[in-house]
Protein backbone atom coordinates (compact mmCIF):
# COMPACT_ATOMS: atom_id res chain seq x y z
CA UNK A 1 0.00 0.00 0.00
CA UNK A 2 1.14 3.51 -0.78
CA UNK A 3 -0.28 6.90 0.17
CA UNK A 4 -0.20 7.93 -3.49
CA UNK A 5 -3.52 9.52 -4.34
CA UNK A 6 -5.11 8.55 -1.03
CA UNK A 7 -5.35 12.00 0.54
CA UNK A 8 -5.80 15.68 -0.42
CA UNK A 9 -4.93 19.04 1.19
CA UNK A 10 -8.25 20.89 1.08
CA UNK A 11 -7.76 23.74 3.55
CA UNK A 12 -4.84 26.07 4.26
CA UNK A 13 -4.53 29.23 6.33
CA UNK A 14 -1.61 31.46 7.31
CA UNK A 15 -2.23 33.69 10.31
CA UNK A 16 -2.00 37.38 9.31
CA UNK A 17 -0.20 38.49 12.50
CA UNK A 18 3.57 38.80 12.67
CA UNK A 19 3.55 40.35 16.12
CA UNK A 20 0.96 39.07 18.60
CA UNK A 21 1.20 40.91 21.91
CA UNK A 22 -2.46 40.36 22.76
CA UNK A 23 -3.13 36.83 21.52
CA UNK A 24 -2.11 33.70 23.43
CA UNK A 25 -0.44 30.78 21.69
CA UNK A 26 -3.48 28.50 22.18
CA UNK A 27 -5.62 31.26 20.70
CA UNK A 28 -3.31 31.49 17.67
CA UNK A 29 -3.63 27.70 17.18
CA UNK A 30 -7.41 28.06 17.35
CA UNK A 31 -7.51 30.97 14.91
CA UNK A 32 -5.33 29.02 12.48
CA UNK A 33 -7.55 25.96 12.84
CA UNK A 34 -10.71 28.00 12.25
CA UNK A 35 -9.09 29.69 9.26
CA UNK A 36 -8.11 26.41 7.62
CA UNK A 37 -11.50 24.86 8.34
CA UNK A 38 -13.29 27.87 6.87
CA UNK A 39 -11.04 27.70 3.81
CA UNK A 40 -11.97 24.05 3.34
CA UNK A 41 -15.65 24.65 4.06
CA UNK A 42 -15.59 22.25 7.00
CA UNK A 43 -16.52 22.63 10.67
CA UNK A 44 -14.73 21.69 13.87
CA UNK A 45 -16.91 18.63 14.36
CA UNK A 46 -15.68 17.23 11.04
CA UNK A 47 -12.14 16.96 12.41
CA UNK A 48 -11.31 13.40 13.45
CA UNK A 49 -7.52 13.59 13.24
CA UNK A 50 -5.32 16.12 15.06
CA UNK A 51 -1.62 16.70 14.42
CA UNK A 52 0.66 19.07 16.32
CA UNK A 53 4.29 19.36 17.37
CA UNK A 54 6.14 20.79 20.34
CA UNK A 55 4.90 24.35 19.78
CA UNK A 56 1.41 23.28 20.90
CA UNK A 57 1.21 24.07 24.62
CA UNK A 58 0.45 21.19 26.92
CA UNK A 59 0.70 17.47 26.67
CA UNK A 60 0.94 15.74 23.31
CA UNK A 61 -2.00 17.48 21.68
CA UNK A 62 -4.40 16.70 24.53
CA UNK A 63 -4.41 20.27 25.85
CA UNK A 64 -5.12 21.70 22.40
CA UNK A 65 -7.86 19.16 21.64
CA UNK A 66 -9.49 20.16 24.93
CA UNK A 67 -8.96 23.90 24.38
CA UNK A 68 -10.33 23.90 20.85
CA UNK A 69 -13.20 21.59 21.71
CA UNK A 70 -12.41 18.88 19.16
CA UNK A 71 -14.81 16.20 20.30
CA UNK A 72 -14.57 13.69 17.44
CA UNK A 73 -10.83 13.02 17.30
CA UNK A 74 -9.96 9.37 16.73
CA UNK A 75 -6.39 9.78 15.51
CA UNK A 76 -3.61 11.83 17.13
CA UNK A 77 0.01 12.47 16.24
CA UNK A 78 2.44 14.79 18.02
CA UNK A 79 5.62 13.78 16.23
CA UNK A 80 8.23 16.45 16.97
CA UNK A 81 11.04 17.02 14.49
CA UNK A 82 11.43 20.78 14.86
CA UNK A 83 10.52 22.92 11.86
CA UNK A 84 9.93 19.96 9.57
CA UNK A 85 7.28 18.50 11.91
CA UNK A 86 4.35 19.79 9.86
CA UNK A 87 5.63 18.24 6.64
CA UNK A 88 6.11 14.97 8.51
CA UNK A 89 2.52 15.44 9.69
CA UNK A 90 1.22 15.76 6.13
CA UNK A 91 2.79 12.40 5.33
CA UNK A 92 1.51 10.85 8.54
CA UNK A 93 -1.97 12.28 7.93
CA UNK A 94 -2.02 10.71 4.47
CA UNK A 95 -1.01 7.36 6.01
CA UNK A 96 -3.74 7.63 8.62
CA UNK A 97 -6.34 8.54 6.02
CA UNK A 98 -5.19 5.75 3.67
CA UNK A 99 -5.52 3.30 6.58
CA UNK A 100 -9.01 4.53 7.44
CA UNK A 101 -7.92 5.93 10.82
CA UNK A 102 -9.32 9.39 10.09
CA UNK A 103 -10.92 11.36 7.26
CA UNK A 104 -10.31 15.00 8.18
CA UNK A 105 -6.90 15.76 9.68
CA UNK A 106 -6.13 19.14 11.23
CA UNK A 107 -2.48 20.22 11.49
CA UNK A 108 -1.69 23.38 13.48
CA UNK A 109 1.40 25.42 14.30
CA UNK A 110 1.55 28.64 16.33
CA UNK A 111 3.79 30.51 18.74
CA UNK A 112 4.90 33.92 20.04
CA UNK A 113 8.68 34.09 20.29
CA UNK A 114 8.52 37.92 20.21
CA UNK A 115 6.56 37.84 23.46
CA UNK A 116 8.39 35.23 25.48
CA UNK A 117 6.13 32.43 24.36
CA UNK A 118 6.91 29.01 25.72
CA UNK A 119 9.65 27.21 23.80
CA UNK A 120 8.49 24.12 21.91
CA UNK A 121 8.99 20.92 23.82
CA UNK A 122 8.14 22.42 27.20
CA UNK A 123 6.78 20.11 29.85
CA UNK A 124 3.15 19.66 30.76
CA UNK A 125 3.71 21.16 34.16
CA UNK A 126 6.09 23.85 33.05
CA UNK A 127 6.88 26.56 35.52
CA UNK A 128 4.69 29.61 35.70
CA UNK A 129 6.23 32.80 34.41
CA UNK A 130 8.14 35.03 36.80
CA UNK A 131 5.84 36.67 39.37
CA UNK A 132 3.82 39.36 37.69
CA UNK A 133 4.83 38.36 34.15
CA UNK A 134 2.38 36.94 31.66
CA UNK A 135 2.71 33.25 30.88
CA UNK A 136 2.05 31.46 27.60
CA UNK A 137 1.93 27.81 28.60
CA UNK A 138 -0.80 25.20 28.51
CA UNK A 139 -4.15 27.00 28.43
CA UNK A 140 -5.48 25.13 31.46
CA UNK A 141 -2.39 25.74 33.57
CA UNK A 142 -3.53 28.73 35.63
CA UNK A 143 -6.81 27.02 36.39
CA UNK A 144 -5.63 23.52 37.23
CA UNK A 145 -1.96 23.12 38.17
CA UNK A 146 -2.29 25.34 41.21
CA UNK A 147 -4.67 23.00 43.04
CA UNK A 148 -2.23 20.25 43.91
CA UNK A 149 -3.58 17.79 41.38
CA UNK A 150 -1.61 14.56 41.12
CA UNK A 151 -2.37 11.20 39.60
CA UNK A 152 -3.41 9.94 43.04
CA UNK A 153 -6.03 12.55 43.78
CA UNK A 154 -7.35 13.06 40.26
CA UNK A 155 -7.94 9.29 39.96
CA UNK A 156 -9.30 9.42 43.51
CA UNK A 157 -11.92 11.88 42.23
CA UNK A 158 -12.96 9.35 39.57
CA UNK A 159 -13.21 6.55 42.13
CA UNK A 160 -15.25 8.75 44.46
CA UNK A 161 -17.76 9.57 41.72
CA UNK A 162 -17.91 5.96 40.51
CA UNK A 163 -18.72 4.82 44.06
CA UNK A 164 -21.40 7.53 44.32
CA UNK A 165 -23.11 6.63 41.06
CA UNK A 166 -22.68 2.85 41.01
CA UNK A 167 -22.16 1.75 44.60
CA UNK A 168 -18.66 0.50 43.87
CA UNK A 169 -16.79 -0.35 47.11
CA UNK A 170 -13.20 -0.23 48.30
CA UNK A 171 -13.36 -4.01 48.76
CA UNK A 172 -14.28 -4.46 45.10
CA UNK A 173 -11.40 -2.24 44.02
CA UNK A 174 -9.11 -4.22 46.32
CA UNK A 175 -9.87 -7.40 44.40
CA UNK A 176 -8.01 -5.91 41.42
CA UNK A 177 -4.83 -5.56 43.48
CA UNK A 178 -5.36 -9.03 44.95
CA UNK A 179 -5.55 -10.52 41.45
CA UNK A 180 -2.40 -8.67 40.35
CA UNK A 181 -0.54 -9.93 43.41
CA UNK A 182 -1.59 -13.52 42.72
CA UNK A 183 0.05 -13.15 39.31
CA UNK A 184 3.12 -11.26 40.53
CA UNK A 185 4.12 -14.02 42.96
CA UNK A 186 5.28 -16.08 39.95
CA UNK A 187 7.25 -13.23 38.33
CA UNK A 188 10.82 -13.31 39.58
CA UNK A 189 11.36 -9.71 38.45
CA UNK A 190 8.20 -8.29 40.04
CA UNK A 191 8.77 -5.28 42.29
CA UNK A 192 6.18 -6.64 44.76
CA UNK A 193 5.91 -10.43 44.92
CA UNK A 194 3.81 -10.94 48.04
CA UNK A 195 0.22 -12.09 47.67
CA UNK A 196 -2.09 -9.63 49.41
CA UNK A 197 -5.66 -9.92 50.69
CA UNK A 198 -8.65 -7.62 50.34
CA UNK A 199 -8.25 -6.77 54.03
CA UNK A 200 -4.64 -5.76 53.56
CA UNK A 201 -5.57 -3.45 50.69
CA UNK A 202 -8.45 -1.69 52.42
CA UNK A 203 -6.46 -1.40 55.66
CA UNK A 204 -3.39 0.06 53.97
CA UNK A 205 -2.69 3.76 54.49
CA UNK A 206 -5.11 6.17 52.80
CA UNK A 207 -3.31 8.12 50.09
CA UNK A 208 -6.13 10.12 48.51
CA UNK A 209 -9.76 9.22 49.25
CA UNK A 210 -10.87 6.59 48.42
CA UNK A 211 -7.56 5.18 47.13
CA UNK A 212 -5.29 3.41 49.63
CA UNK A 213 -1.58 2.78 49.27
CA UNK A 214 -2.24 -0.67 47.81
CA UNK A 215 -4.69 0.76 45.27
CA UNK A 216 -1.70 2.51 43.67
CA UNK A 217 0.82 1.15 41.18
CA UNK A 218 4.50 0.80 41.93
CA UNK A 219 7.11 3.39 40.96
CA UNK A 220 9.94 1.65 39.10
CA UNK A 221 12.92 2.37 36.92
CA UNK A 222 13.50 0.35 33.80
CA UNK A 223 11.86 0.18 30.41
CA UNK A 224 10.89 -1.99 27.46
CA UNK A 225 10.94 -2.13 23.68
CA UNK A 226 8.98 -3.70 20.85
CA UNK A 227 9.74 -4.66 17.26
CA UNK A 228 6.90 -4.40 14.74
CA UNK A 229 7.57 -5.82 11.26
CA UNK A 230 5.93 -6.32 7.91
CA UNK A 231 4.34 -9.74 7.21
CA UNK A 232 7.21 -10.48 4.83
CA UNK A 233 9.85 -9.98 7.52
CA UNK A 234 7.75 -11.79 10.12
CA UNK A 235 7.71 -14.89 7.94
CA UNK A 236 11.50 -15.01 7.91
CA UNK A 237 11.86 -14.88 11.69
CA UNK A 238 11.81 -17.80 14.12
CA UNK A 239 9.60 -16.35 16.85
CA UNK A 240 5.83 -17.07 17.16
CA UNK A 241 3.87 -14.53 15.17
CA UNK A 242 1.68 -12.03 17.03
CA UNK A 243 -0.51 -10.28 14.49
CA UNK A 244 -1.89 -6.79 15.07
CA UNK A 245 -5.50 -6.97 13.94
CA UNK A 246 -7.08 -3.86 15.38
CA UNK A 247 -6.17 -0.55 16.95
CA UNK A 248 -8.20 2.33 18.30
CA UNK A 249 -7.39 5.55 20.09
CA UNK A 250 -9.36 8.41 21.62
CA UNK A 251 -8.75 11.51 23.70
CA UNK A 252 -11.15 12.49 26.47
CA UNK A 253 -11.12 15.82 28.25
CA UNK A 254 -13.48 18.21 30.06
CA UNK A 255 -14.02 20.06 26.72
CA UNK A 256 -15.30 23.19 28.40
CA UNK A 257 -16.73 21.49 31.47
CA UNK A 258 -20.39 21.10 30.46
CA UNK A 259 -21.66 17.62 31.27
CA UNK A 260 -18.43 16.49 32.92
CA UNK A 261 -18.56 12.73 33.55
CA UNK A 262 -15.58 11.14 35.28
CA UNK A 263 -17.11 7.67 35.52
CA UNK A 264 -15.91 6.63 32.07
CA UNK A 265 -12.72 6.91 30.03
CA UNK A 266 -11.78 7.26 26.35
CA UNK A 267 -11.86 3.45 26.22
CA UNK A 268 -15.57 3.76 25.36
CA UNK A 269 -14.35 4.92 21.93
CA UNK A 270 -10.91 3.34 21.51
CA UNK A 271 -12.17 -0.13 22.45
CA UNK A 272 -15.04 -0.39 19.96
CA UNK A 273 -12.80 1.04 17.19
CA UNK A 274 -10.17 -1.63 17.84
CA UNK A 275 -12.71 -4.44 18.17
CA UNK A 276 -14.48 -3.35 14.99
CA UNK A 277 -11.28 -3.29 12.96
CA UNK A 278 -10.34 -6.72 14.33
CA UNK A 279 -13.83 -8.10 13.75
CA UNK A 280 -14.04 -9.51 17.27
CA UNK A 281 -16.12 -8.92 20.41
CA UNK A 282 -14.96 -8.39 24.01
CA UNK A 283 -16.33 -11.84 24.85
CA UNK A 284 -13.87 -13.38 22.36
CA UNK A 285 -10.82 -12.06 24.25
CA UNK A 286 -8.82 -14.73 26.13
CA UNK A 287 -6.38 -12.41 27.89
CA UNK A 288 -6.41 -8.66 28.62
CA UNK A 289 -3.55 -6.35 29.54
CA UNK A 290 -5.36 -3.44 31.18
CA UNK A 291 -3.54 -0.29 32.30
CA UNK A 292 -3.42 -0.33 36.08
CA UNK A 293 -2.02 2.92 37.41
CA UNK A 294 -4.64 2.47 40.13
CA UNK A 295 -7.28 -0.13 40.85
CA UNK A 296 -10.00 2.28 39.71
CA UNK A 297 -8.24 2.63 36.32
CA UNK A 298 -8.77 -1.09 35.70
CA UNK A 299 -12.35 -1.10 36.88
CA UNK A 300 -13.43 1.80 34.67
CA UNK A 301 -11.63 0.48 31.60
CA UNK A 302 -13.07 -3.03 31.94
CA UNK A 303 -16.53 -1.47 31.88
CA UNK A 304 -15.68 0.92 29.07
CA UNK A 305 -14.19 -1.81 26.88
CA UNK A 306 -17.43 -3.77 27.16
CA UNK A 307 -16.31 -6.70 29.31
CA UNK A 308 -19.27 -5.84 31.55
CA UNK A 309 -22.00 -3.23 31.81
CA UNK A 310 -21.16 0.26 33.10
CA UNK A 311 -21.43 0.16 36.88
CA UNK A 312 -21.00 -3.62 37.10
CA UNK A 313 -17.19 -3.53 37.21
CA UNK A 314 -17.11 -4.00 40.97
CA UNK A 315 -19.03 -7.25 40.76
CA UNK A 316 -17.03 -8.38 37.72
CA UNK A 317 -13.64 -8.09 39.45
CA UNK A 318 -14.74 -9.50 42.83
CA UNK A 319 -13.94 -13.01 44.04
CA UNK A 320 -10.97 -13.43 41.72
CA UNK A 321 -12.73 -12.38 38.52
CA UNK A 322 -9.39 -11.25 37.05
CA UNK A 323 -7.17 -14.10 38.31
CA UNK A 324 -5.78 -16.40 35.62
CA UNK A 325 -7.29 -19.87 35.87
CA UNK A 326 -9.97 -18.63 38.27
CA UNK A 327 -11.86 -15.70 36.81
CA UNK A 328 -13.69 -14.73 33.63
CA UNK A 329 -11.01 -12.35 32.37
CA UNK A 330 -7.34 -13.13 33.12
CA UNK A 331 -5.59 -9.76 33.30
CA UNK A 332 -2.03 -8.48 33.79
CA UNK A 333 -0.51 -11.89 34.40
CA UNK A 334 2.95 -10.33 34.91
CA UNK A 335 1.59 -8.62 38.03
CA UNK A 336 0.90 -5.42 36.10
CA UNK A 337 1.74 -1.94 37.23
CA UNK A 338 0.13 -2.64 40.58
CA UNK A 339 2.80 -5.22 41.52
CA UNK A 340 5.33 -5.86 38.79
CA UNK A 341 6.48 -2.79 36.92
CA UNK A 342 5.47 0.72 35.87
CA UNK A 343 8.70 1.93 34.29
CA UNK A 344 9.16 5.70 34.47
CA UNK A 345 5.46 6.03 35.33
CA UNK A 346 4.43 4.86 31.86
CA UNK A 347 2.89 1.42 31.77
CA UNK A 348 1.78 1.09 28.16
CA UNK A 349 4.71 -0.89 26.84
CA UNK A 350 4.65 -3.53 29.58
CA UNK A 351 0.98 -4.07 28.76
CA UNK A 352 1.88 -5.01 25.19
CA UNK A 353 4.85 -7.13 26.31
CA UNK A 354 2.79 -9.37 28.61
CA UNK A 355 0.10 -9.76 25.92
CA UNK A 356 2.84 -10.93 23.53
CA UNK A 357 4.08 -13.44 26.14
CA UNK A 358 0.56 -14.81 26.55
CA UNK A 359 -0.02 -15.15 22.80
CA UNK A 360 3.34 -16.86 22.36
CA UNK A 361 2.53 -19.24 25.22
CA UNK A 362 5.54 -17.90 27.07
CA UNK A 363 3.89 -16.46 30.16
CA UNK A 364 4.77 -18.15 33.46
CA UNK A 365 3.14 -21.62 33.46
CA UNK A 366 1.20 -20.75 36.62
CA UNK A 367 -0.54 -17.85 34.84
CA UNK A 368 -0.45 -18.89 31.17
CA UNK A 369 -3.95 -18.79 29.69
CA UNK A 370 -4.81 -22.02 27.88
CA UNK A 371 -5.09 -21.73 24.10
CA UNK A 372 -4.50 -17.99 24.27
CA UNK A 373 -5.01 -16.93 20.68
CA UNK A 374 -6.66 -13.52 21.09
CA UNK A 375 -5.65 -10.72 23.47
CA UNK A 376 -5.88 -6.98 23.95
CA UNK A 377 -3.51 -4.42 25.38
CA UNK A 378 -5.23 -1.27 26.57
CA UNK A 379 -3.88 1.87 28.17
CA UNK A 380 -4.68 5.35 29.38
CA UNK A 381 -2.18 8.22 29.41
CA UNK A 382 -2.61 11.56 31.13
CA UNK A 383 -5.24 11.60 33.86
CA UNK A 384 -8.72 10.11 33.92
CA UNK A 385 -9.63 13.04 36.17
CA UNK A 386 -8.67 15.77 33.69
CA UNK A 387 -7.59 14.91 30.13
CA UNK A 388 -6.24 11.66 28.80
CA UNK A 389 -5.79 9.50 25.72
CA UNK A 390 -6.97 5.90 25.60
CA UNK A 391 -5.44 3.33 23.26
CA UNK A 392 -6.48 -0.24 22.50
CA UNK A 393 -4.78 -2.86 20.34
CA UNK A 394 -6.18 -6.29 19.50
CA UNK A 395 -3.54 -8.98 18.98
CA UNK A 396 -3.91 -12.45 17.53
CA UNK A 397 -1.63 -15.47 17.58
CA UNK A 398 -0.99 -16.68 14.06
CA UNK A 399 -0.43 -20.42 13.81
CA UNK B 1 -12.57 25.84 73.39
CA UNK B 2 -12.30 22.15 74.10
CA UNK B 3 -14.88 21.49 71.43
CA UNK B 4 -12.75 23.08 68.73
CA UNK B 5 -9.67 21.19 69.91
CA UNK B 6 -11.49 17.88 69.52
CA UNK B 7 -12.64 18.60 66.01
CA UNK B 8 -10.38 17.94 63.03
CA UNK B 9 -8.68 21.02 61.66
CA UNK B 10 -10.31 22.77 58.74
CA UNK B 11 -8.46 22.16 55.51
CA UNK B 12 -6.28 24.80 53.96
CA UNK B 13 -3.43 24.55 51.50
CA UNK B 14 -0.86 27.09 50.31
CA UNK B 15 -1.55 27.76 46.61
CA UNK B 16 1.16 28.94 44.22
CA UNK B 17 0.67 31.93 41.95
CA UNK B 18 -1.34 30.97 38.86
CA UNK B 19 -0.03 31.30 35.30
CA UNK B 20 -1.69 34.40 33.80
CA UNK B 21 -1.81 34.79 30.01
CA UNK B 22 -2.97 37.62 27.77
CA UNK B 23 -6.07 35.51 27.20
CA UNK B 24 -6.94 35.10 30.88
CA UNK B 25 -5.66 38.36 32.42
CA UNK B 26 -9.17 39.87 32.80
CA UNK B 27 -10.15 36.89 34.95
CA UNK B 28 -7.25 37.43 37.31
CA UNK B 29 -7.71 41.22 37.40
CA UNK B 30 -11.30 40.61 38.52
CA UNK B 31 -10.16 37.99 41.02
CA UNK B 32 -7.94 40.63 42.61
CA UNK B 33 -11.17 42.62 43.18
CA UNK B 34 -12.97 39.56 44.59
CA UNK B 35 -15.09 39.04 41.49
CA UNK B 36 -15.49 35.59 39.88
CA UNK B 37 -15.79 35.66 36.11
CA UNK B 38 -16.76 32.96 33.65
CA UNK B 39 -16.91 33.06 29.88
CA UNK B 40 -20.00 32.65 27.74
CA UNK B 41 -20.33 32.27 23.96
CA UNK B 42 -22.21 35.06 22.19
CA UNK B 43 -23.13 32.65 19.37
CA UNK B 44 -24.46 29.55 21.16
CA UNK B 45 -25.05 31.05 24.61
CA UNK B 46 -23.26 28.31 26.55
CA UNK B 47 -20.90 29.02 29.44
CA UNK B 48 -17.64 27.11 29.65
CA UNK B 49 -14.65 26.60 31.95
CA UNK B 50 -11.63 27.17 31.98
CA UNK B 51 -12.03 30.53 30.18
CA UNK B 52 -11.16 30.66 26.48
CA UNK B 53 -11.21 33.35 23.79
CA UNK B 54 -13.30 31.10 21.53
CA UNK B 55 -16.16 28.79 22.44
CA UNK B 56 -15.15 25.13 22.71
CA UNK B 57 -18.71 23.98 21.97
CA UNK B 58 -19.58 25.66 18.70
CA UNK B 59 -17.51 26.61 15.67
CA UNK B 60 -15.34 29.15 17.37
CA UNK B 61 -17.93 31.65 18.54
CA UNK B 62 -16.49 34.66 20.35
CA UNK B 63 -16.89 34.69 24.09
CA UNK B 64 -17.56 37.39 26.66
CA UNK B 65 -16.80 37.64 30.36
CA UNK B 66 -19.65 37.64 32.82
CA UNK B 67 -19.66 37.86 36.59
CA UNK B 68 -20.85 34.71 38.35
CA UNK B 69 -21.99 34.28 41.95
CA UNK B 70 -19.64 31.28 41.94
CA UNK B 71 -22.15 28.87 43.43
CA UNK B 72 -22.72 25.24 42.67
CA UNK B 73 -22.53 21.68 43.96
CA UNK B 74 -19.63 19.31 44.50
CA UNK B 75 -19.45 16.88 41.55
CA UNK B 76 -16.62 14.88 43.09
CA UNK B 77 -13.61 15.31 45.37
CA UNK B 78 -10.66 13.51 46.87
CA UNK B 79 -8.84 14.35 50.10
CA UNK B 80 -5.11 14.02 49.57
CA UNK B 81 -3.44 12.73 52.72
CA UNK B 82 0.10 12.53 51.37
CA UNK B 83 0.89 16.22 51.79
CA UNK B 84 3.48 18.08 53.86
CA UNK B 85 1.02 20.89 54.56
CA UNK B 86 -1.69 18.55 55.85
CA UNK B 87 -4.67 16.98 54.07
CA UNK B 88 -6.26 18.99 51.28
CA UNK B 89 -9.25 18.44 49.05
CA UNK B 90 -9.25 18.68 45.27
CA UNK B 91 -12.42 18.27 43.27
CA UNK B 92 -14.87 19.61 40.74
CA UNK B 93 -17.74 22.01 41.38
CA UNK B 94 -20.60 22.04 38.91
CA UNK B 95 -21.45 25.73 38.73
CA UNK B 96 -25.12 26.72 38.56
CA UNK B 97 -24.28 28.05 35.06
CA UNK B 98 -23.30 24.51 33.99
CA UNK B 99 -19.52 24.14 33.67
CA UNK B 100 -17.44 22.04 36.03
CA UNK B 101 -14.55 23.81 37.75
CA UNK B 102 -11.47 22.10 39.20
CA UNK B 103 -10.64 23.57 42.60
CA UNK B 104 -9.64 23.08 46.22
CA UNK B 105 -12.27 22.87 48.93
CA UNK B 106 -11.42 24.86 52.06
CA UNK B 107 -12.93 25.78 55.39
CA UNK B 108 -14.16 22.24 55.97
CA UNK B 109 -12.78 19.22 57.83
CA UNK B 110 -11.31 16.36 55.75
CA UNK B 111 -14.34 14.19 56.53
CA UNK B 112 -16.83 17.02 56.04
CA UNK B 113 -17.26 16.89 52.27
CA UNK B 114 -19.93 15.11 50.25
CA UNK B 115 -20.90 14.88 46.60
CA UNK B 116 -23.88 17.14 46.01
CA UNK B 117 -22.95 19.59 48.79
CA UNK B 118 -23.55 23.25 47.92
CA UNK B 119 -20.44 25.39 47.83
CA UNK B 120 -19.54 28.97 47.00
CA UNK B 121 -16.41 30.57 45.66
CA UNK B 122 -13.98 32.57 47.75
CA UNK B 123 -10.55 33.87 46.87
CA UNK B 124 -7.35 32.70 48.48
CA UNK B 125 -4.20 34.85 48.34
CA UNK B 126 -1.12 33.46 46.60
CA UNK B 127 2.56 34.29 46.90
CA UNK B 128 3.40 36.92 44.28
CA UNK B 129 0.32 36.42 42.15
CA UNK B 130 -3.40 37.18 42.05
CA UNK B 131 -5.76 35.42 44.47
CA UNK B 132 -7.24 32.18 43.17
CA UNK B 133 -10.77 30.77 43.40
CA UNK B 134 -11.39 28.06 45.98
CA UNK B 135 -14.75 26.82 47.23
CA UNK B 136 -16.24 26.36 50.68
CA UNK B 137 -19.53 24.87 51.86
CA UNK B 138 -22.30 27.45 52.19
Amino acid sequence: MSIKGKAYIMGAYEHPLRDAPDTSTPQLHMECALGALADAGLSKDDVDGYFCAGDAPGFGGLSMIDYMGLKNVRHMDSTETGGSSYIVHVGHAAQAIAAGKCQVALITLAGRPRHGGARPGGSMRGPAAAPGALSDGPPEAGFENIYGGSTHNTYGMCAMRHMYEHGTTSEQLAWIKVAASHHAQWNEHAFLKDVVTVEQVVNSRMISDPLHLLDCCVVTDGGGALIVTSPEIARTLKRPKVKIIGAGEAPKSPLGGQGLDLTYSGAVWSGPRAFAEAGVKPADIKYASIYDSFTITVLMQIEDLGFCEKGQGGRFVSDGGLISGVGKLPFNTDGGGLCNNHPTNRGGITKVIEAVRQLRGEAHPKVQVKNCDLAIAHGTGGSLGTRHASATVVLEREA
Amino acid sequence: MSETQDRPALMTRPIPAPAVSVETKPFWDAAAEGRFLIKRCVACGKAHWYPRAYCPFCDGGETVWEESPGEGVIYTYSVMHRSPSGPYAIGYVTLDEGPAVLTNFVGVAPDGLAIGMRVKVQFQPTEGGPPVPVFAPV
